[in-house]
């Protein structure tokens, strides 16, 4: 690299081609990603995938993931490693389901005080990762088994000896905070929509599509909440500081260790908040709820441009990463391929991911 | 080498009292004895140049100045005042700015990002308030070109800056947060020609502006084209203090190196260490 000459704008930087610019981003990859699978699902599958029950139907388990994977992403760019996720869902629906079931208790006393729970057992793997100095990737490691371990012991003891907690649906039927965690948002504009002739319509005039499912709006406020505070508040600065480097950032005075705690409780939360949702929807909670989530998230989170190093990332990119693997995971069933080529695809998008990741940064950062 | 160099030389200034006035110290580590009484103190607008082989204790006592080290034995001067820092913190606030060798910056983040990394501006009031990205960008763009950079944008990565360059906004933002004293840890050391001098005239610039600068070296023909004052620092102790002209850079290499042997070898290499 040569020094830029002192005074007028240096002569031997040539003008940067919009694409050079573009690839810089870290969402670029999932973007193209997400186009790359639209073209791949409007050829091969049935058209009634695009069409608005279709696209509800692909979303909704995209928003469950989704959730997980911008928690995930948080984390990653500040440079830990979350592997308990998936536990940390069963551990936090056990927890949210003996607090609506067993105790009785309103949503609003339940669900504040399962974000609670959530988030003090975030901060206790957090403090272990920063007080021990191991890798975050070993420590989350075990409470991936003690977590889940915790959630079946747990289940046998809420339960007296089954690993299914049942009767969530009609604990809260009737509470006041429900339509804010599960069902569809907006019923009665659809069905308007449906009088007007605007959305498909069963034989009977009810609207295929009642709404749209909460998971989705929470998803879309998550991501966007998120990117804000990545690229627009200082928090944000800390973030990417934290993970590119943290004894540069200590040195500069960000708070790193407060830092990281706080991400692990957010991505404790997020697993909180898809339990919950996905609780009420079920109406039941088991031991296997949440199982390999962990490594969905951080496959989105990966695809969406974040580095499994840390300090580089963005919350769009896992938002789009998650949009994939739900098109994906249920596109294939509007096809005519075995659905379990999902798990092929899976794979190989993360090892592209992680192959145009490593590139990219070698561009960002100027290595040669 | 000349004794004249293109920079101006802060010495109207000379007659102003310390900004930080070191006198005797001495730091222990256990049995060891990294500094066995050094005084050293740096004026506004000058800049003092501390020389000493590896080894000669330059990293302890630039630790204990900024704060990491709490000297055994000693007194710190601050502006007058006796003084004790607890954390490199309390110096930085203070107006001690240390740029070290691996200079906190973090190549994956925007020159901005790195600028204002843990100070970062902000707008708005409650909720709103957020990271005050236009004029963060405003500032450091501004920063860059009065230390003579130009930057392709603030957004461009700092991994993309060459040595130089990254050396400069480390500078930039000590001198842009209010430092009083810099002290530069061998700023130089892995740098070509080039930037090494655009490192040099960035330091001419820092001094120009009021600030003190403490320069760290082990490479006399660097010292000499920017000091004022010169002191070498050999086995924990310092040597004296010479004036710009009062010495060669002959003696000051040989100051460095505790006198003989460099002397002898300097004969077979003919001068042109």
């Amino acid at each position: 690299m040569n020094d830029t000459v002192q005074g007028a704008a240096d002569e031997r930087l040539k003008a940067e081609p919009l694409f050079a610019q573009l690839i810089k981003r870290p969402e670029l990859g999932a973007v193209a990603g997400v186009i790359l699978v639209v073209i791949f699902f409007s050829i091969t599958a049935d058209r009634s995938m695009f069409s608005l029950s279709g696209i509800i139907n692909f979303m909704t388990p995209a928003s469950q993931l989704g959730i997980l994977a911008i928690g995930a992403a948080l984390l990653m760019i500040g440079g830990e490693f979350d592997l308990s996720i998936g536990s940390m869902v069963a551990f936090s629906g056990l927890f949210f389901g003996v607090c609506a079931v067993t105790w009785h208790l309103p949503l609003v006393a339940a669900i504040p005080l399962t974000f609670i729970f959530a988030g003090a057992v975030g901060a206790l793997s957090g403090n272990l990762v920063i007080r021990s100095g191991l890798p975050s990737f070993i420590v989350t490691l075990a409470f991936l088994f003690i977590l889940r371990g915790l959630s079946l012991v747990g289940l046998k003891w809420a339960t007296g000896g089954s690993t299914q907690l049942r009767g969530v649906r009609e604990a809260v039927e009737n509470d006041w905070l429900a339509p804010v965690f599960s069902g569809d948002a907006f019923p009665g504009l659809f069905a308007k929509l449906a009088d007007m002739g605007l959305v498909a319509t069963f034989n009977n005039g009810t609207p295929k599509v009642p709404g749209i499912p909460v998971e989705i709006l929470w998803f879309v406020a998550i991501a966007l909440i998120a990117t804000y505070v990545l690229l627009r508040m200082p928090v944000g600065n800390w973030i990417f500081a934290a993970g590119g480097d943290r004894t540069a950032a200590s040195n500069s005075g960000v708070p790193v260790n407060k830092v990281k705690v706080s991400l692990f409780m957010l991505t404790a939360c997020c697993a909180a908040l898809v339990a919950i949702i996905t609780v009420m929807d079920a109406g039941s909670t088991d031991a296997r709820r949440g199982f390999q989530k962990e490594f969905e998230a951080i496959i989105a989170a990966v695809v969406g441009g974040c580095l499994l190093t840390g300090g580089y990332g963005s919350a769009i990119g896992a938002f789009f990463g998650s949009i994939i693997f739900g098109m994906v995971v249920i596109g294939l069933t509007y096809t005519n391929f075995d659905q379990d080529w999902f798990q092929v695809f899976l794979g190989g998008m993360l090892l592209i991911a992680v192959m145009f990741n490593n590139a990219i940064r070698k561009r960002v950062t100027g290595e040669r | 080498m000349t004794q004249d160099t293109k920079f101006h030389h802060g010495d109207a200034t000379q007659n102003d009292s310390p900004i930080v006035e070191m006198k005797n110290i001495e730091k222990h580590f256990g049995n060891i004895i990294a500094l066995a009484g050094v005084s050293f103190d740096v004026r506004p607008g000058e800049c003092h140049c501390l020389l000493g082989d590896n080894g000669a204790g330059k990293s302890t006592f630039i630790k204990t100045m900024s704060g990491v080290h709490r000297p055994t034995k000693g007194e710190i001067l601050f502006e007058g005042k006796p003084l004790n820092f607890a954390t490199p913190r309390d110096a930085m606030e203070a107006g001690i700015a240390t740029v070290f060798q691996d200079l906190a910056m973090i190549p994956l983040m925007s020159v901005t990002r790195n600028f204002f990394m843990g100070r970062e501006p902000t707008t708005g009031r409650g909720l709103m308030k957020r990271f005050d990205v236009a004029k963060a960008n405003e500032v450091t763009i501004e920063a860059m070109r009065q230390m003579g950079i130009n930057l392709r944008g603030p957004d461009q990565a700092v991994g993309t800056l060459s040595g130089g360059e990254r050396q400069t906004v480390a500078i930039a933002r000590a001198v842009y947060f209010g430092a009083k004293v810099l002290i530069l840890d061998e700023p130089t050391s892995a740098l070509g020609v080039r930037q090494t001098s655009n490192v040099l005239a960035t330091i001419d610039r820092v001094r120009k502006q009021g600030i003190g600068v403490v320069f760290i070296s082990h490479n006399v023909r660097h010292a000499l084209a920017v000091g004022d004052r010169f002191t070498v620092l050999n086995r924990g102790k310092t040597l004296g203090t010479a004036k710009r002209g009062e010495i060669t850079p002959e003696e000051l290499q040989d100051l460095m190196a505790g006198g003989q042997e460099m002397a002898a070898l300097e004969g077979s290499l003919d001068g042109t260490i």
